[in-house]
């Protein structure tokens, strides 16, 4: 692997190899000194144009228990917002010695174009570009489900499992992340959304679609529900709105008690975060024995160890 | 000469000297834990604890042995594709204060074991640490040396040494092969 920029070109076979990667760097994360010398020398740029918070701090974490430097550069404040292009960024940040660039941009696309424009030598990891992908999310949902819901992790896919992810699928990288990595792994994907919140297209995706949460509950065996995080912007004003107001939403599509008690015993429920309590998801769902919402962002970050791992660690990574 | 150097036989009686000189050495086995280095280091290791399980009967062979991975402590890690990460596991009261003993298949330059002593180091403090291995085939590019060998075999650099072992390969022997 030289790049991570989407689960749609990750094999089944690499896919596993992340994950028991992960698996082997949470265990280190329980001893008392956490940090590996692993990638001492190497330098780690956290390229950020749009602003999240925890996916930096989960990547810069990475890093540096993995004895990287970190290099956090932010779109805002910078030479970015005086008008540099994405070209010269990449450039400068080659100049500097950047062996991998973890990049965040607003425009689908950009971490394919900062990957493939000949203007760094080092990897580049995807770390969320506009409504496209967000390959690290999704595979720390899918390392949370393996370990959760399947008996002998180790080597193991997702077959058998049916997840459901629920929420506004249109603007979400990290559902369109899911469908395709947790199809690779062998699960069963059912996404359920309001019809304004399908993207048109959807039709090839490996996936069902429902339009409510009581019939997905109706209909399938769920063993993961994932509740997608609304964004405020797109809940109400008038023509641009993609539902009427935010308390159908929730009647609709939000997670609470009554539902969460319709799903099989085993079920667990996942929010990639941030969450508006009361909106997709009851404080009662979020702070349920079943919610493994605090454990995603544990297991975030060693995902996140074992991709910058494998893609730095190596002779190819040495280049 | 080549050709199998080490039978099933000539195995099983090195790992039972080295057994009985582990605890010569230690003057029993109370706080002795062995860490084997994957992949051909973890079989031997657990061998080895059997044996000291039978001269001490105090010693608990499965609590007393572990695995110690150091894929992620080589120092070779930019010059070689990818190495998958193998599993550390270590006794549930760790390892301070303990003697560890570190168990290899083949020691050669040193550089395992330089690896093996800085991942010790994060995962506690021993009282000790010791080395055996089945085989020394010399060649050392660090000072570091072996406490207890099953077999000193006298190597050109371009030769190869493979040990095989029952759990992992169906069968023991080790095998000195002509180098390319």
């Amino acid at each position: 692997m030289r790049h991570l920029l989407s689960t749609k070109d990750l094999s089944r076979d690499d896919a596993i190899l992340i994950l028991d990667t992960a698996a082997q760097m949470a265990a280190t994360q329980e001893r008392e000194v956490r940090k590996l010398p692993t990638l001492r020398g190497k330098t780690v740029v956290n390229l950020f144009f749009e602003d999240s918070t925890r996916t930096r701090i989960s990547f810069e974490a990475a890093a540096k228990r993995l004895s990287a430097d970190v290099i956090n550069f932010s779109a805002k404040g910078s030479s970015v917002s005086k008008g540099e292009s994405l070209k010269d960024t990449a450039l400068t940040l080659q100049a500097m010695g950047a062996d991998a660039v973890v990049v965040r941009h607003w425009a689908s696309g950009a971490a394919y174009q900062l990957a493939h424009g000949g203007w760094l030598h080092g990897s580049v990891l995807n770390a969320g570009d506009g409504t496209h992908q967000h390959p690290t999310q999704s595979l720390l949902d899918a390392f949370t489900m393996r370990r959760h819901l399947v008996s002998d992790p180790t080597g193991a896919d997702l077959a058998g499992l049916t997840v459901a992810i629920v929420g506004d699928v249109l603007h979400s990288r990290v559902a369109r992340s899911n469908v395709h990595l947790l199809h690779t792994l062998g699960a069963k994907v059912v996404l359920v959304a309001p019809a304004t919140l399908v993207p048109v297209g959807i039709e090839p995706w490996p996936c069902d679609v429902v339009h409510t949460l009581d019939e997905a509950i109706e209909a399938y065996d769920i063993d993961a529900l994932m509740m997608l995080r609304v964004q405020r912007e797109r809940m109400t004003g008038g023509g641009s709105a993609f539902f009427p107001s935010p308390a159908e939403y929730t009647r609709l599509f939000g997670l609470d008690g009554d539902r969460m008690r319709r799903l099989p015993d085993h079920a667990i429920v996942m929010h990639p975060g941030p969450m508006n309590r009361g909106l997709e998801i009851s404080a009662e769902a979020a702070d349920s024995d079943r919610s493994v919402i605090v454990e995603q962002v544990a297991n975030g970050v060693a995902v996140r160890m074992a991709a910058l791992y494998l893609l730095l660690a190596g002779e190819e990574g040495a280049q | 000469m080549t050709g199998t150097i080490m039978g099933a036989a000539d195995i099983s009686r090195a790992l039972t000297r080295i057994a009985h000189e582990i605890v010569e050495r230690n003057d029993g086995a109370l706080d002795v834990v062995l860490l084997g280095i994957p992949s051909r280091g973890l079989p031997l290791a657990h061998r080895l604890a059997q044996r000291i399980a039978e001269i001490e009967p105090g010693f608990d062979a499965d609590v007393a042995t572990g695995a110690l991975d150091i894929t992620m402590y080589r120092d070779d890690l930019f010059k070689n594709p990818t190495r998958a990460i193998g599993t550390t596991t270590v006794p549930d009261a760790g390892i301070d204060d303990a003697v560890v003993v570190l168990v290899d298949d083949v020691f050669h330059t040193g550089r395992t074991i330089r690896a093996a002593l800085d991942a010790i180091r994060d995962l506690g403090r021993p009282r000790a640490v010791q080395l055996a291995t089945l085989v020394d085939r010399g060649h050392r590019e660090l000072p570091i040396r072996a406490d207890f060998v099953g077999k000193n075999i006298p190597t050109a650099r371009s030769e190869r040494v493979d040990v095989h072992v029952e759990e992992l390969d169906g069968e023991d022997a080790v095998i000195l092969r002509k180098g390319e």
